[in-house]
């Protein structure tokens, strides 16, 4: 099972709502996945500063490691965003490895923030307080846990690089091997997870110089199994389902967004759903949707 | 026969989904008998839920306004179904006799399974339209994906459209009825002859649809049977 939800405006004047959107469609795909939840939000960004999101066990003091550092800080739950000029970005990093490594660097980007937890999906977004969120893009993810343990690293999404994010419907049957394969090309791995090696892929392949488009083509030669793919990157997303195509997959579009649901339930509640185009990505066929300066979608 | 134009009457009774739950509308579905006076009902807000109108055993005529989810009009004895938007997976699987009417596109596995009744859908059916079929007739005005007609057993599959990669892998005696191109042909699947009375039961079949393609514009596609005993000859590949 498992259930994806993203959506991507493009009506800027939407932007207040794309938190609230995405909840909502969040708590429909329940039934999908159960055990866990999480969401990458693509929100306002500043010039220069890198957006580090962190992981850190109940109780974790967020607002003094940020006053040790001087930096910027919204503290959500059990997860922070950190503010992080970019010259200061490595040794921040460094730091955090050396005195905090109870502290998990979720994700970093320009504007993409990254939070995940076990539990029921509504439950995890109010935690965050995503109803609350502005933003251009989101993509969220319900988990219904088969190839690996119901952990909050195990949830989705997985972030493949800076402002890049996966998430998965379905299993992987060869990612042991390619785990091992990537290893050798120094991708690190957090997880026993399946999902986590088609991040580690797709990091790889867009290290060695691939687009997001072309990197997405390859893992269909790569990555055995039944998925479906979304990826998000800081100015669009992509969607990749397999040539069996077992995994559910329905898209909307009208002049304001693109959405995809696992199901037409999640996507029941959006603005203008009577009048969207409806349709289901073919299997084996990379979609790819960018946002320009114009606000145009390709 | 049946066909799609009749059309439910305008006193329908109505059930909002929005407002009571559908295992109630399932079980005063399925509570009809076939002397009922309760003939016509007309479904508000599905909102693409599942498993709406399933196993309905009385010949009543129900017009549901919305997309639904998995397995609308499943198990389907009688009645006359009608979807007002789109259908999720497997829409109409087993269904026994009535009829199906999707005025949008279906999702997968379209009629898997069915033994009999009619499956009209407007738009296009996605991957696996009538898998495993055994008796029923599906008429798809669009184009449908691959592996349509999978072990499709008995029945006709009509396809106006084009048709996605293995059409009819593995069919047993099915009839498919393909007026656009075929990505490919699965295992087993062959052009046949189109006889006179192949012809006319197919054009029986488009007038029952409300479909106005012309019936010569169709080729027809049957086993070839030859996956029907085991070869000794393949004895090295398993």
């Amino acid at each position: 099972m498992c259930g994806i939800a993203w959506l991507f405006l493009k009506n800027r004047s939407l932007e207040p709502e794309l938190g609230a959107m995405t909840a909502g469609m969040l708590a429909v795909l329940t039934e999908r996945g159960p055990d866990s939840a999480g969401f990458a939000i693509y929100r306002q960004g500043a010039p220069g500063v890198v957006k580090i999101s962190l992981r850190a066990p109940a109780g974790f003091d967020f607002e003094a490691l940020a006053a040790a550092h001087d930096l910027p800080v919204t503290v959500r739950d059990d997860h922070a965003v950190l503010m992080v000029p970019e010259p200061r970005a490595a040794a921040l990093r460094a730091a955090l490895a050396r005195h905090h490594p109870e502290v998990t660097i979720v994700a970093a980007g320009a504007r993409m923030e990254l939070f995940k937890g076990v539990g029921r999906p509504a439950d995890v977004a109010k935690r965050f307080g995503l109803a609350g969120m502005a933003g251009s893009h989101a993509i969220g993810h319900t988990r219904m846990a088969t190839e690996s343990a119901v952990t909050i690293a195990g949830a989705h999404p997985f972030s493949t690089g800076p402002d890049q994010c996966l998430v998965h419907n379905g299993s992987l049957s060869n990612h042991n091997d390619m785990r091992r394969r990537l290893i050798r090309e120094n991708i690190v791995f957090e997880t026993r997870n399946d999902t986590e090696v088609a991040a580690g892929f797709l990091s790889w392949k867009l290290r060695e110089g691939a687009r997001l488009d072309a990197a997405l083509h390859d893992a269909l030669d790569a990555l055995d199994g039944f998925y479906t793919f979304v990826v998000g990157t800081e100015t669009g997303f992509g969607v990749l389902r397999d040539p069996v195509a077992c995994k559910p997959a329905v898209m909307a579009e009208t002049d304001d967004y693109v959405a995809f649901g696992s199901e037409y339930r999640a996507l029941a509640d959006l603005p203008g759903i009577n009048n969207a185009h409806l349709f289901e990505p073919a299997p084996a066929k990379v979609y790819f949707w960018e946002r320009r300066d114009a606000g145009a979608v390709h | 026969m049946n066909s799609i134009r009749k059309t439910a009457a305008a006193d329908a009774l109505l059930f909002d989904l929005g407002a009571e739950p559908l295992r109630a509308l399932n079980a005063k579905l399925q509570a009809l008998s076939p002397e009922s006076n309760a003939t016509a009902w007309r479904i508000l807000n599905p909102r693409g839920g599942h498993a709406i109108a399933v196993g309905v055993t009385a010949p009543v005529a129900i017009r549901i306004d919305g997309p639904v989810g998995y397995y609308c009009g499943g198990m389907n004895d009688g009645a006359r179904i009608t979807i007002e938007g789109n259908a999720g997976p497997g829409v109409a699987e087993n269904m026994m006799s009535g009829i199906v009417h999707v005025r949008g596109d279906a999702s997968q596995a379209a009629g898997a399974t069915a033994h009999g009744g009619l499956l009209v859908i407007e738009g296009n059916a996605a991957a696996r339209c009538g898998i495993s079929m055994k008796g029923v007739d599906i008429v798809v005005k669009g184009s449908v994906g691959h592996m349509s007609g999978f072990m499709a057993q008995s029945g006709n599959l009509v396809i106006c459209g084009d048709a996605g990669e293995a059409l009819g892998d593995s069919l047993y005696e099915a009839n498919i009825f393909l007026r656009g191109a075929a990505a490919s042909l699965g295992a087993d699947c062959e052009e046949k002859p189109m006889t006179p009375a192949t012809l006319a039961a197919l054009a029986a079949l488009l007038r029952r649809a409300d479909c106005d393609a012309d019936p010569a514009g169709f080729r027809l596609y049957g086993s070839a049977r030859t996956l029907y005993h085991f070869h000794v000859d393949n004895a090295g590949a398993y």
